[in-house]
């Protein structure tokens, strides 16, 4: 749940702070805290929009432009979430995040035996580009970006998300979407994966070439410190274990003969905002500086764009609580809180009753109000990086830097994150981190409110979003419909030609898209690259 | 069962891949002196039930955050009864409604533990299915 640690004396005075990370902050801060950790503006700060860009990758910050709010959203059959998608754009909201089920985003088809009584459950479901076209209606694509929840088979999204734009007569080149498309994050925490790992990374690297060289406005990959974090990982490990992901993605590619700097500016992060605000706020600060770093000292990539940490800071799920559910819209305009004052580019808010389910359109709204708020209302525009120069948050903003730099050795030391994956290594760990911080929380060194203090009898009733059955039933209906309808000796041909590239170990997209347009279902495709790539055996952790 | 540790498979059921919970209520239950075995993610109903009779548990406790508890146990509970695994404690946890734990408890789950639940409570839960009856 991600808060810090309090040991307190029989006064209730608080004697010792611990963050998550690890760092103990004192009472007071001074002058010679920033001497001591040997701050310096220049090479630490710079101005907003300048190298490292520690206080905001634009000069003057959210002035230029607010945030983008894209609310993570989807359920049903692609007709409800299309509705609920024209609902939040037209409250104002600015970007798409699409939520999938999880039969998709295993690469089953809704009818799939496996698939039962999950489909439209936690997302949209989706079987085949027919169902894009349905979510998708409406949605003006060159104005309105998509984030793309899915990972093991995001290739196959991103192919489907280009046909469906082409379909309605946008060009490739204008189209801006963010499949998620992190399996490592995902074998980790989440754990929607498939295959193993490493054909699973060569369908990531895949992707990153395609955008590279056919959808130059799409970021083919979101790397999500934010679900290791939810798994019980510390701040400082969100970060680390992200940027070596990065890493290995980025030698993937490499290792095709393409120079960094022709795809690591479309890279785009995905972090956590719950718990301590201060930890967060350092946290975001302290990221935007090691990437920079990383690229130019280690890539050698010079020019600024490209150094860019882009990225939707935010969700917070895990500091949600069951309990006193209202309580939660109070916590996620703090959470926003952090995000702002971390100079977050794109953000999102998990809603106060997705402690126990997706959101209700209510819920959705004020949680997007809350965004809104933020930038209209209190003042988070009026100033670039406000909390800069303070003795506090530049200490921390140097200690969280040195923490995670330090992590980021001790997995490379490991041989590197795909190897830490493999094993099971930082899964044991993450875990670790979880039950020490449950443990915490269950003998109250650490605090949440109506969880462990302030505690009511029972929880007030509140109106949840309630799954419907004849969801499946017509998803279903629709995909027998489509079976019968489609070319399938074109559905034949091209799955066979997706085949012969994945086995001769080309890139998959094109093909993938050449699917998409026969409109072979997401089990089909997946279903080629499970039976090339075979399934991924967890390692064992206990 | 005073001296024979109690076995217990804690198992993530179908497609949910959040497993946060069930790996820490794994460590909780291992450090109050249970065999604790972790099924991994994506196990089908049967192959949860072939781990449980392979490793010959007491316990499989079941860990569901998605929603779909109901239909995940009452089909876990009709295989056990055709396999003859009747007796095999069930318990239950992960994001329960409340209005659902009387549901599960018809269906033949001896304990369920909504997210949030205090380790003590799941323990002593556990371990009270073990203890003789008191007349």
């Amino acid at each position: 749940m991600g808060v810090a640690r309090y040991i307190r004396d029989e006064k209730d005075a608080i004697k010792e702070v611990i963050y998550q990370s690890g760092i103990r902050v004192k009472p007071v801060y001074g002058p010679q805290d920033l001497e001591e950790v040997g701050f310096d503006y220049g090479s630490d700060l710079g101005d907003p929009g300048e190298f490292p860009f520690t206080r905001s990758l634009h000069p003057q910050g959210y002035r230029s432009r607010a945030w983008t709010t894209r609310q993570y959203t989807g359920f049903g059959t692609p007709r409800e979430t299309n509705e609920r998608f024209r609902y939040m754009i037209a409250h104002g909201q600015t970007g798409l995040n699409v939520a999938f089920d999880l039969p998709t985003q295993m690469g089953l088809d809704s009818d799939d035996p496996q698939a039962e009584g999950e489909v439209g459950r936690v997302g949209m479901a989706v079987d085949s580009l027919r169902d894009f076209e349905i979510a998708f209606e409406g949605i003006p694509f060159d104005r309105i970006g998509s984030g793309l929840t899915i990972n093991a088979n995001a290739s196959v999204m991103l192919a489907m998300y280009q046909a469906v734009a082409e379909k309605f007569g946008y060009k490739k080149e204008s189209i801006s979407a963010t499949p998620q498309n992190d399996i490592l994050k995902e074998m980790i925490g989440r754990g929607a994966w498939i295959f193993p790992v490493e054909p699973a990374v060569r369908l990531v690297g895949d992707t990153i070439e395609y955008a590279m060289k056919e959808l130059p406005r799409c970021n083919p990959v979101s790397i999500c410190g934010y679900h290791i974090r939810e798994s019980g990982a510390t701040p400082v490990q969100e970060i680390a274990c992200a940027f070596e992901i990065a890493r290995s993605y980025i030698e993937n590619v490499t290792a095709r003969g393409i120079e960094p700097g022709a795809f690591v500016g479309r890279f785009s992060f995905n972090f956590n905002v719950y718990g301590n605000l201060w930890e967060q706020v350092a946290k975001f600060r302290a990221a935007r500086k090691l990437w920079a770093r990383m690229l130019r000292e280690e890539y050698g990539i010079t020019e600024k764009k490209k150094l860019f940490l882009r990225g939707l800071f935010g969700g917070g799920g895990s500091g949600m609580t069951k309990q006193q559910p209202e309580n939660n819209i109070m916590r996620g305009a703090y959470y926003a809180l952090a995000a702002a004052l971390g100079g977050a580019q794109t953000t999102a808010l998990c809603s106060f009753d997705e402690a126990y389910t997706i959101p209700t359109p209510r819920a959705a709204l004020l949680s997007l109000r809350t965004l809104e708020m933020l930038m209209d209302e209190i003042g988070l525009r009026d100033t670039v990086d406000p909390l800069a120069g303070s003795y506090f948050i530049e200490t921390l903003t140097k200690q969280m830097e040195d923490k995670i730099r330090a992590e980021m050795d001790r997995i490379r030391a490991m041989g590197g994150m795909i190897q830490a994956v493999a094993t099971g290594a930082i899964q044991r760990e993450v875990a670790r981190q979880a039950y020490e911080f449950e443990k915490a929380l269950q003998n109250k060194e650490a605090i949440k409110v109506g969880v462990n203090k302030y505690t009511e009898g029972d929880e007030p009733e509140v109106e949840l979003h309630a799954y419907n059955e004849a969801w499946a039933e017509k998803q279903i209906a629709a995909l027998k419909e489509l079976r019968r309808t489609r070319d399938n000796r074109e559905v034949g041909r091209t799955l066979k030609q997706l085949e012969q590239v994945t086995r001769d170990g080309k890139n998959v997209m094109p093909a993938l898209v050449e699917c998409c347009r026969a409109y072979a279902t997401v089990g089909e495709m997946t279903g080629v690259f499970r039976e090339v790539f075979g399934r991924w055996q967890e390692p064992s952790l206990f | 069962m005073a001296d024979k540790k109690i076995r217990i498979l804690i198992a993530k059921p179908d497609l949910d891949g959040h497993d946060r919970g069930a790996k820490v209520v794994a460590l909780a239950l291992r450090d109050a002196g249970m065999e604790v075995i972790y099924s991994g993610l994506h196990q089908s109903i049967d192959q949860i039930l072939t781990t449980a009779m392979q490793e010959a548990v007491d316990v499989i406790g079941l860990s569901i955050m998605t929603g779909g508890h109901l239909t995940i146990c009452r089909k876990l509970f009709a295989r056990m009864k055709e396999e003859g695994l009747d007796h095999v404690h069930v318990v239950v946890g992960g994001v329960i409604p409340k209005q659902d734990v009387p549901k599960l408890e018809e269906m033949g789950a001896r304990g369920v533990f909504p997210g949030g639940t205090p380790f003590s409570e799941i323990v002593a839960g556990i371990q009270a299915l073990f203890e003789p009856e008191t007349v």
